[in-house]
């Protein structure tokens, strides 16, 4: 029997790894993360997870020390947050390149300098491109759940690709959520053995990691490009797995109150729940709001998102990450060129918000949307608006 | 000695487990090196290499010049890679999901990859205490990317970064001790080795390998395309290294240091110096400095070694 407790999500994060049977896991502490490990490193200590845990001296390493344990075939896992995931950033293209199922959950901070422990999505968006597959998570449950489906989404014969399960520093990492816990053999049955088809071992001695000169990385790359849009095929799968196993179900966008939404808000990560209760407040107002939740960011849903706000005339996405010098938010600027080509598409509206822990409160959210749609009429010289600044 | 080129290389595999075909430099004292690392090693190992010159030359898509299994993934991180090995082979054999058998994982990269940017990651891995071999190709600069120097570059020489002129010496700084470094971390195991002593080199890979913890092997790597000298002077040179002092061959075992070969008289620092481009700028003077610098760095060693036989 599922058994549903009171947990700190980081806490139960490690509780999930080790219900997954990691092998490995290979971890530097960093603020907002520390909890996750802490508790890794306690699971392990008293015997109640059978893996190695590596105290590495660098996020660097810790991702290095993943490559190698991934490559012989162990289930391996990572955490880590704002600073430690830029040190890895060079390490993550690796992993993704060469193939390697891992999964991490990475606990958003923003990024120095000023120096700022506190949550926002620039760590994230600056290893958008490494090749991982990458998922927002909005509550405890849902990181739990998608820890279960990272390792079989990874570990899948088809994908064999690293996964980054993304959850907002603090506002997600450190609450204590009522979160369902499934029995070990209902996540064994789940989730099977890694069987990593081309592991390292002397009986069969394969060469990784060899070096491509210009008649043969175009190939490389494509193949891994190609690999990377077909695991949504996996993902989508493993999500109706899953919902069939455990009644919760995911998908890579969610749609809140759009049926006959004129205005949508469009949020990544745990923030949508605030919105969720203002599209709720103000749909009590008589107005016809609604919210659009992303949660698979890579690959990135293209079609959802176009289907999700096609019948909307306004689209405010609020990003929590800046593009110094760019078109706005990220997440923005990927919804307006899933919608460029469009015949029909609501105006969109870009807000960067909540940077560095600062919350968006309810209040906040309506702000934004009334001033998204005085916007989209009246239009803005802007590329997109920073919301909450004190000037 | 003598007995030793009479019997022991029919005691050598004549198995290559670093095959040729790949693209060293003619003269490569580092291929040579990889070459007699991997018959010391065996088929029982997993290689984590840094990027630099030996993963160049060996792995050009979709070849290969390895016959054990190998990955290279970046240039800094070959230890913490070989962290990742040993532990995953660790749990899965624990678990049962592999076979009980010595896997030895092995990290090796130049001396760039180990003495710059590589060294926090090797020194994390051997205060860690993994059961690893660690194995430092040192050719005394980066090679790969043209004769840059890097920390392990020795005083005086000429590079691309540390270049000689009218206004420079060359490299203005000692070469960095790394068996020190490696020995400061009170690992049981630390060698320096050198493809011009072959079955000093074997034994000593051997030994590391067999050492159950961390083990570092640093191995003098004579490269005649960036120390500018011929081709067919590749042995000679490690001999004169060894011989002058320059590069002394001892085993730090469990904090004991042992010099493996003394000399009555070591040979003057010149007889290795003037046959390399990358010293023929400098004057007496400073090759006194080298030479005295050498002499007592020497004696120390060897006051090391036979206080340690006490």
């Amino acid at each position: 029997m599922a058994k549903k407790v009171g947990m700190e999500v980081s806490v139960a994060i490690g509780e999930a790894v080790k219900l997954a049977n990691a092998d490995v896991v290979a971890a530097y502490p960093i603020t907002p993360q520390t909890h996750i490990v802490e508790h890794l490193a306690s699971l392990v200590a008293d015997g109640e997870l059978d893996a190695a845990y590596i105290p590495v001296e660098s996020e660097h390493s810790a991702m290095s020390a993943c490559l190698g344990s991934a490559a012989v075939g162990a289930r391996t896992f990572t955490a880590t947050a704002g600073q430690g995931l830029e040190l890895m950033h060079e390490v993550l293209y690796v992993a993704a390149s060469m193939r390697l199922p891992l999964v991490m959950t990475v606990a958003n901070r923003a990024l120095s300098s000023p120096l700022s422990v506190w949550g926002d999505h620039s760590d994230a968006m600056a290893v958008r491109d490494t090749g991982w597959i990458q998922l927002f998570t909005e509550n405890g449950q849902e990181v739990v759940d998608n820890v279960f489906c990272a390792f079989r989404i990874a570990e899948d014969q088809k994908v064999l690709l690293p996964v980054m399960v993304h959850l907002d520093g603090f506002h997600l990492s450190h609450v204590i959520e009522p979160i369902v816990f499934p029995e070990q053999s209902e996540v064994d049955k789940f989730l099977p053995p890694n069987h990593y088809p081309l592991v390292l071992h002397p009986d069969k001695p394969v060469t990784m990691g060899d070096f491509a000169p210009p008649i043969i990385y175009s190939e490389a790359k494509w193949a891994q490009e190609v690999n990377l849009r077909a695991s949504k095929e996996v993902i989508l799968q493993t999500w109706q797995d899953f919902g069939k196993a455990f009644g919760r179900y995911y998908s890579p966008v969610e749609s809140y109150h759009t049926e006959d939404a004129k205005v949508l808000l469009l949020t990544m990560g745990s923030f949508s729940e605030t919105a969720m209760t203002v599209i709720d407040k103000l749909r009590g107002e008589g107005r016809e709001v609604g919210l659009v939740r992303l949660r698979l960011w890579r690959p990135f849903p293209f079609n959802e998102i176009r289907q999700a706000v096609k019948n909307a005339e306004t689209l405010v996405v609020v990003d929590r990450a800046l593009s110094f010098g760019g078109p706005g938010g990220p997440v923005c600027s990927e919804v307006k060129s899933a919608l460029y080509g469009e015949a029909k598409k609501p105006k969109v509206v870009s807000f960067v918000a909540g940077l560095g822990g600062r919350d968006i409160t309810p209040a906040g959210f309506e702000e934004i949307i009334n001033k998204g749609i005085e916007i989209s009429q009246k239009g803005s010289d802007n590329e997109f608006e920073i919301f909450g600044v004190r000037e | 000695m003598e007995n030793y080129t009479v019997f022991v290389p029919r005691l050598v595999t004549k198995k290559e487990l670093f095959v040729p075909g790949h693209r060293a430099c003619i003269g490569c004292g580092e291929a040579l090196a990889v070459r007699l690392a991997c018959k010391a090693l065996g088929q029982n190992v997993i290689i984590a290499n840094a990027t630099g010159c030996m993963e160049i030359v060996s792995s050009p898509l979709p070849t290969t010049s390895w016959k054990v299994p190998w990955i290279h993934t970046l240039f800094e991180n070959a230890a913490a890679v070989a962290s990742g090995i040993e532990s995953g082979l660790k749990m899965l054999m624990k678990k049962g999901r592999i076979a009980q058998q010595e896997i030895k994982a092995v990290a090796m990269a130049g001396d760039g990859g180990t003495s710059d940017i590589g060294l926090q990651a090797l020194s994390g891995a051997m205060e860690r205490g993994h059961d690893f071999v660690y194995i430092c190709f040192d050719n005394e600069a980066y090679m790969n990317t043209g004769i840059q120097r890097s920390s392990a570059t020795p005083f005086g020489a000429s590079t691309t970064t540390s270049p000689a002129g009218k206004m420079s010496i060359g490299q203005v700084s000692w070469k960095k001790n790394m068996p020190a470094i490696a020995a400061a971390h009170n690992i049981p195991y630390v060698a320096t080795a050198c493809p011009s002593y072959p079955f000093d080199l074997i034994d000593k890979v051997e030994k590391g390998a067999a050492t159950p913890g961390p083990a570092y092997v640093h191995i003098l790597s004579v490269c005649p395309t960036g120390w500018r000298c011929p081709t067919d002077l590749t042995i000679r040179l490690g001999r004169l290294a060894v011989e002058t002092g320059i590069f002394p061959l001892y085993e730090v075992e469990n904090g004991n240091y042992k010099l493996n070969f003394d000399f009555p008289k070591l040979r003057p620092v010149t007889d290795y110096m003037k046959l390399q481009g990358r010293f023929r700028h400098l004057s007496e003077d400073l090759l006194d400095k080298i030479q005295q610098r050498v002499t007592a760095d020497y004696a120390e060693l060897k006051e090391k070694a036979s206080a340690d036989k006490k």
